[in-house]
């Protein structure tokens, strides 16, 4: 099962690392990495796998969304689905 | 792979554009709940509804959490009470909604419907008792929504329903007067109802439909008007081209919802009703997109042209995205819940007769109307009336959820709070037509062979 989290907010330095250690304590590997400046805001973008993750679905996206509270960011985590439904056919 | 121009698309409309799903309806039939005993009817009625939707609250926020899109509200639409209620030997109906109530308390939705009666051709025994019971019914429960079909295509206009429904409704606006006429808001009165609608107050679970079923109705006017904004002045084939593609990937939404909810909660999926539903928020109006397709107002003359184009072409593109479509897909036009009518009306470019032009072409009807207090019950009936006759005479479904604020005049501003907004008390015609109304009996249905 596939998860895809995305950051957005003022760029800094530890946004991957910060994302990256919560996601190694879980048990979630990370597949793919993008990131780009939209409209001057920080947009990363990570297609992760949480099929042997090791806490509820909930607690991750908790874990995710108070760092991005610490950071001044916002992080989220949405199941895959979401997104391939909408634009793939 | 997904790209991220895809991921941010998703983003921005969940989260600026105010994509959401309205409701997830969970459809329940209560026939085997019939009893002599009206007490044993009721625990009954309880005990299944409980049973049944214990899960379904959690399992729509569960959905919520791991996908990220907002699912506004969680509902329980039952068989009509006036077909469960009809073998019990007693005649306090009230009692019936209180049960309503306590169960959807009790699983925590935000509204049940049902307490419906179907009485386009005539009244039984049953039908006459709920229908006097709707004003107790509703005053005396938080929940429980409530709903009369008074006219179908096939049978015509139950003219004695259509009076009666103008007197229940002035009664609802009396016995709620302190809570500006709350009762009102959660009473729909139909022409041709449909079974399988999930929203409220019209939501009731029909005899055609199974034992339970899962129904979702989509949102996202706020999508439709930032697509909009992007092709300004192009023509009305690039309009609708741009409103076909935004519809399906709103409702690829619905559907994958509808769908993740069916198999979590094990519940067969019934259908995805595709809907422009809007809310009080700014940015999540059906008057703004007509705005921006060029008038200045919504309610000014071309906006049933704007309507028209924008109601078919969310069909068109939603069609094709869920499996199973139904309900009653369209664009709603409720003036309370929606930002842009209610500016429209208070600025007097939006009226009644505007409004109701409006609904030959989307659907529902004559919504989250705000009429004065002294509004009599025959121009009330008359409105209905009017309401019904468009819908009968055009196949389609047309309601009427008017309230007559007791104590408001035009001009004044009601408050009901939440999704229900707040709502411009508008002008009626001031003469009589109570004459028209006292006749009684039955408009006999039209004839379709002649189409004009």
């Amino acid at each position: 099962m596939r998860a895809v989290i995305t950051v957005i907010g003022k760029d800094k330095v530890g946004i991957i690392a910060g994302v990256s250690n919560i996601l190694a304590e879980c048990n979630v590997n990370i597949l793919d990495i993008s990131q780009t400046i939209l409209q001057d805001v920080f947009t990363m973008i990570m297609i992760v796998d949480i099929s042997k993750c090791s806490i509820p679905f909930h607690d991750i996206s908790d874990k995710l969304e108070s760092k991005g509270v610490e950071m001044g960011l916002k992080i989220q985590i949405q199941h895959e689905d979401i997104f391939n439904s909408m634009h793939r056919i | 792979m997904l790209g991220p121009f895809e991921v941010l698309e998703t983003i921005e409309m969940i989260q600026k554009e105010n994509l959401d799903i309205r409701t997830i309806t969970m459809g329940i039939s209560l026939r085997d709940c019939c009893h002599s005993d009206i007490d044993i009817s009721c625990k009954k009625i309880y005990d299944k509804i409980t049973k049944y939707a214990e899960k379904l609250v959690v399992t729509g926020e569960n959905i919520e959490r791991e996908y990220g899109i907002p699912i506004i509200n969680k509902r329980i639409s039952v068989t009509p009470i006036a077909l469960v209620a009809e073998s019990c030997e007693s005649d306090e109906y009230v009692k019936f909604a209180e049960a309503l109530d306590k169960a959807a308390q009790t699983v925590g939705v935000n509204f049940i419907g049902g307490f419906s009666s179907l009485v386009h051709k005539g009244y039984t025994v049953g039908d006459k008792r709920l229908i006097q019971s709707i004003p107790e019914a509703l005053s005396r429960t938080k929940l429980v929504c409530s709903s009369v079909n008074v006219a179908s295509t096939k049978a015509g206009i139950n003219m004695d329903a259509v009076a009666e429904m103008g007197r229940v409704i002035k009664k609802c606006a009396e016995l709620t007067a302190d809570n500006g006429a709350l009762a009102c808001a959660k009473l729909v009165v139909f022409a041709n109802a449909v079974e399988d609608n999930p929203f409220m107050a019209g939501a009731f679970h029909g005899i055609g439909e199974p034992e339970c079923v899962i129904n979702v109705g989509v949102s996202g006017p706020g999508v439709v008007k930032c697509a909009l904004e992007k092709v300004k002045g192009a023509d009305f084939g690039t309009v609708s081209e741009t409103i076909k593609k935004t519809a399906f990937k709103i409702t690829r939404m619905g559907q994958l919802v509808a769908q993740e909810a069916s198999r979590r909660l094990n519940v067969p999926f019934g259908i995805v009703d595709l809907s422009l539903a809007p809310t009080p928020a700014i940015g999540d109006s059906v008057a703004y997109i007509l705005e921006e397709m060029g008038l200045e107002k919504c309610g000014t003359h071309g906006t049933t042209a704007a309507l028209a184009l924008l109601n078919d072409a969310v069909k068109k593109g939603g069609v094709m995205a869920s499996s199973y479509v139904g309900g009653l897909s369209g664009a709603f036009i409720p003036v309370s819940e929606d930002a842009g009518m209610i500016n429209a009306a208070l600025s007097g470019a939006l009226t009644l007769e505007k409004l109701e032009a409006m609904t030959c072409v989307c659907s529902v009807g004559l919504d989250m109307i705000v009429v004065p207090g002294d509004t009599s019950a025959e121009t009330i009936s008359a409105i209905i009336a009017d309401e019904a006759a468009i819908g009968v005479v055009n196949t389609k479904t047309t309601a009427v959820r008017i309230i007559p604020a007791p104590g408001k005049k035009v001009g004044d501003k009601v408050e009901f709070g939440g999704l229900l907004g707040s709502g411009p008390v508008m002008k009626v015609n001031p003469f009589s037509s109570s004459e028209f109304i006292n006749r009684g009996g039955r408009i006999p249905a039209p004839m379709h062979s002649l189409k004009n």
